[in-house]
């Protein structure tokens, strides 16, 4: 059985911004129940255990967590390469330093636009000047600097000057990944997913910027899976490489799996090597032998393991089926409607966009019953 | 594009990343931001001894004292595709 590289530790899902295009479930209440430092700690020497090399600390907002200095300090003293995957409002030049002396490893800071008025209105909080601010402080801390974009209808022809803005951050790397369409984002999907005369757009910018930009900056594009030929290998195949610990310590095969009706599995109740060698989660779609036709005579299905099987449940309603992205899956019609109407729909920054709320998160839980005096809520 | 790999070049790695032995694998593992490259015997050796101080001409006759039929030109490949990845930085000449 193969070990798993990387770790995604959903700290918490409170977070100050509202993007619609959130990953996170929409039941953010049933998360409340939050790991403790003490059981992060245990979840993440199991982890080093098992394999992980990689931690990737996200949410929700990871700063919204106090213990988030003493979990890096951990992580690091565990051999694990940490990194950050911030909003960053909260990244004041205290915390930053103290992750610092943690041992904090990298940084990703997001970012929704090139400028205020459309970065706030996407984020639905006045965030801007200080992700700017914040993206400044990593560079002077001597931090690689990863900026993440998600690209959609309302920001994707911004991407050169999104570009631009990178280079004079000097971020080592940007990642401007198109929208999955799960969560938030497949409730707002109609006002999210671009046109192709969008994507050929975005296409050719990132082509000239990647040419010119060798060697100093690295930039990772990813297109709407909606607009491929072939499904994306959706974490490397189920159980093979990544696992998630969601914030009151489920672990699932990708930040999406919780959609799946598939039993849970809880580091409350279990060691995380049971539920990677042995649980029925974790089984479930391993390998190639749960695949239907057409995946099962396919000549891809160790290339792209059959897609990804949250967006065939999203899509199908069974998450057995083969990913609709796919053209030679029975059901791509599903794909072809969505992609019809991107193309027919309203202009780009028309269609009414949902935010996430925080409505159901409102009674914050905070496991080590820390200061709460730094989180930086508008 | 392939960068040019000098024997005089003294190469080092870059400060992101971070080489170290991974007890569960048994093997040298190079990790960077989002990335683990797990390294043969060869590749740990070369990535040890770049130090920022040794030339690559000097890291070539390390390995020939380790290794038979240590090929110069293969060891230049080897830390040009990491240049490359940003992974190794050449330093002074």
């Amino acid at each position: 059985m193969n070990r798993p590289f990387g770790m995604l530790a959903e700290l918490t899902y409170d977070c100050p911004l509202h993007c619609p295009y959130c990953s996170n479930p929409l039941n953010l209440a049933d998360y409340r129940e939050e790991l403790t430092t003490a059981e992060w700690q245990r979840v993440l020497s199991e982890a080093r255990a098992l394999g992980v090399l990689q931690l990737h600390l996200s949410g929700g907002e990871p700063l919204q967590r106090r213990d988030l200095e003493g979990i890096v300090a951990s992580a690091r003293d565990l051999g694990l390469y940490t990194n950050l995957i911030t909003s960053a409002l909260a990244l004041t030049p205290r915390r930053a330093e103290q992750l610092k002396t943690a041992g904090l490893d990298h940084v990703q800071i997001s970012i929704q636009a090139d400028e205020p008025a459309l970065s706030d209105r996407i984020a639905g909080t006045p965030s801007y000047g200080r992700k700017l601010a914040a993206a400044r402080l990593v560079k002077e801390l001597e931090w690689p600097l990863t900026l993440n974009v998600v690209l959609h209808r309302h920001n994707i022809d911004r991407i050169g000057r999104i570009l631009d803005l990178a280079e004079e951050l000097g971020a080592d790397r940007i990642e401007l990944a198109n929208t999955q369409y799960y969560g938030w984002a497949w409730r707002n999907r109609a006002a999210l997913l671009p046109s192709r005369a969008q994507l050929d757009g975005a296409e050719a910018v990132v082509r000239a910027a990647r040419q010119r930009l060798e060697g100093e900056m690295e930039i990772i594009y990813v297109i709407p899976d909606y607009y491929s030929k072939y499904p994306k290998p959706c974490m490397g195949g189920w159980g093979q490489r990544q696992l998630t610990v969601t914030p009151n310590g489920n672990v699932l095969p990708c930040p999406a799996a919780h959609t799946l009706d598939l039993p849970q599995a809880t580091v409350r109740e279990h060691s995380l090597e049971w539920i990677w060698e042995e649980s029925s989660l974790f089984q479930r779609f391993r390998g190639t032998e749960w695949m239907p036709d057409p995946c099962r005579s396919c000549d891809r299905r160790e290339v792209d393991f059959g897609g990804c099987r949250c967006q065939a449940f999203q899509l199908t309603g069974d998450a057995a089926r083969t990913d609709p992205v796919c053209h030679l899956s029975p059901d791509h019609r599903l794909v072809d409607e969505a992609v019809r109407a991107a193309n027919e729909g309203a202009e780009p920054g028309e269609a009414e966009l949902i935010p996430r709320t925080h409505k159901e998160n409102s009674n914050y839980y905070s496991p080590t019953g820390g200061s709460e005096s730094e989180r930086s809520v508008p | 594009m392939s960068i040019a790999v000098l024997s005089t070049n003294r190469p080092r790695l870059a400060r992101q990343v971070r080489l170290q032995w991974d007890p569960v694998r048994e093997r040298q593992v190079l990790l960077e931001p989002e990335g683990v490259l797990v390294l043969n015997q060869t590749g740990a050796t070369i990535l040890g001894l770049c130090d920022g101080e040794r030339t690559v001409v000097e890291i070539v006759e390390e390995l020939r004292g380790q290794y038979n039929h240590v090929a110069g030109d293969e060891v230049r490949d080897f830390l040009s595709r990491l240049v490359a990845k940003r992974l190794v930085e050449l330093g002074d000449e």
